[in-house]
């Protein structure tokens, strides 16, 4: 790619090519370097392994989370501890129907049982999470994605600075052209809390739910006080990922979400001449 | 450019040719070690080998959690199971005296015995949890006769390598492999929380498999089949879980 690049003529910049995208241009090239806006030699906005691994984690979240929901349905009681069963008291009751007559629910009717498959394809789709996770981690160490990317500046970190990040979205201000082309402090701490504390929570307290590999690693289990609370705390864990995804696609729709889609699978924000 | 293409064209193929002999070698190998589970071939199979080959390295000699005699639930919940057969009404009513367990299939001495035989057999007692699908348990103290020593005493082929297990209750019918089936955990259960173990619990005789989910703890057996294979048995798919759209290993 690099050979290519110094072998293409420059190309001379129209006129009214934004300064920040000849600057873009400048600090990703490392040299004087005139290129037009949608020109497409520009490394990406999301590089290729980031955008096919969002996709691949997007499938499988939402067939973890249909499938999960209706795993819940079957018993839609929680406890804490060892064990709980419909005989014994609830720490919370979700508030729907079952699908499973046995479970003391309130209502008069019961839902149609969707477990089997959901099961199968609860475990599948968490296969294939796991697999599009390590991927992804692997390739966020050993080419400094998370460094340069999500790991935020010392500075950004200052009360003041987290503040005026958190005033601007407080007021709706839409971000600035300049923003689509990085994260700022708000979004690189959430990120960096859903990749290295909530999707690994929530794989661990879905293991810990399995009788076969707390055999072989009680200590999964143990820690978290028992069987029916690492139950409770998957639900809880599976609520946090839901509350990210409701307020990641809330916050891709106010900052323009055909183009931020756009950038997450072409690579490439359109530019302001294109849209024009 | 079209250099730089054909190197990558190259190295693509290649890359390609070894993902796919790989991923040939690793079935083959998988198969060999008995890493694919019978419903291997459903609509999610993929996902179901994967879980069972990994969970099979994992946990081939691993022990059930058990756990201390002040654990045991004090409310223990029985999940509701078909009306009883006429067949087991007339047992129950004579106290199961005229319960057996036949035990068949690949054994050097295919035998049928009794409950009194089974009962006076060497037992284990373990306080173990029960755990449905559904999301619900319980930890109760079951006592029974480990199925390795029955398994000794029929003379179990060498090259057997499932063990199919039925319910009275005749579209209830399960299998598990040897490492379940000789594992000291598995236990042919009479007994429960210092009694006889409860008809509602799958009294007179339930097998635990207590590394696996409660449905594969079939209640009520009476007949037990050593094999080689599965294929032979329902729709091939290794028991009736499968059949009616779940998994049949549920070690999770």
């Amino acid at each position: 790619m690099r050979i290519l690049r110094r072998r293409r003529p420059r190309i001379q910049c129209p006129t009214g090519t934004p300064w920040y995208i000849l600057q873009m241009a400048d600090s990703l090239v490392g040299q004087t370097f005139v290129a037009t806006a949608a020109d497409t030699t520009l490394p990406p906005r999301h590089s290729a392994v980031v955008r096919v691994t969002h996709w691949l984690i997007t499938l499988s979240f939402l067939a973890l989370l249909l499938t999960g929901v209706e795993i819940l349905i079957s018993h839609p009681r929680f406890y804490w501890g060892e064990t709980g069963n419909a005989g014994t008291r609830p720490l919370f009751t979700v508030p729907i129907p079952a699908s499973r007559g046995t479970v003391p629910t309130g209502y008069g009717y019961v839902l149609p049982d969707q477990n089997g498959w959901s099961r199968y394809l609860h475990f599948q789709s968490a296969w294939l999470a796991v697999f599009t996770g390590l991927l992804y981690l692997s390739y966020g160490f050993f080419k400094g994605h998370f460094r340069r990317n999500l790991v935020p500046a010392r500075s950004d970190l200052s009360a003041r600075g987290l503040l005026s990040v958190i005033a601007g979205h407080l007021r709706f201000k839409p971000p600035s052209e300049q923003e689509a082309w990085s994260y700022n402090v708000l979004q690189r701490l959430t990120y960096l809390l859903v990749v290295f504390v909530l999707f690994p929570f929530v794989i661990w307290t879905g293991l810990a739910m399995s009788p076969a590999v707390v055999s072989a690693i009680p200590a999964l289990v143990n820690v978290l006080g028992g069987q029916q609370s690492a139950r409770t705390l998957h639900l809880f864990a599976s609520g946090f990922l839901v509350l990210f995804l409701l307020v990641h696609v809330l916050m891709v729709w106010f900052a323009g979400f055909r183009n931020r889609v756009r950038a997450m699978i072409t690579g490439r924000p359109a530019t302001p001449m294109e849209r024009a | 450019m079209s250099q730089i293409s054909r190197r990558k064209l190259i190295t693509t193929g290649l890359a390609a040719t070894a993902g796919v002999s790989g991923l040939a070698v690793a079935a083959k190998l998988a198969g060999r070690f008995g890493l694919i589970p019978p419903d291997a071939g459903v609509l999610y199979g993929a996902g179901e080998t994967l879980t069972y080959a990994a969970q099979r390295l994992l946990t081939r000699h691993s022990l059930a959690r058990e756990f201390a005699p002040s654990q045991v639930s004090k409310v223990p919940f029985a999940n509701a199971v078909a009306p009883p057969s006429p067949e087991f009404q007339r047992l129950q009513q004579g106290a199961f005296a005229d319960w057996r367990l036949a035990v068949d299939g690949m054994a050097a001495r295919p035998a049928s015995f009794s409950l009194a035989e089974i009962k006076g057999f060497p037992t284990r007692t373990e306080i173990t949890m029960i755990q449905c699908e559904e999301g619900w348990s319980y930890i109760a103290e079951w006592k029974g006769v480990p199925l390795s020593h029955i398994l000794d005493l029929v003379g179990a082929a060498p090259q057997v390598r499932y063990v199919v297990y039925r319910s009275i209750q005749t579209d209830w019918w399960e299998s598990i492999d040897m490492a379940d089936a000789l594992h000291p955990q598995t236990l042919v259960t009479h007994g429960m929380n210092g009694d006889e173990l409860p008809v509602p619990f799958g009294g007179p005789l339930r097998l635990r498999v207590p590394r696996q989910l409660g449905y594969k703890s079939v209640k009520y057996i009476t007949r037990l089949t050593l094999t080689d294979s599965l294929k032979g048995f329902g729709k091939g798919l290794g028991s009736a879980a499968p059949e009616g759209g779940y998994a049949w290993y549920a070690g999770i």
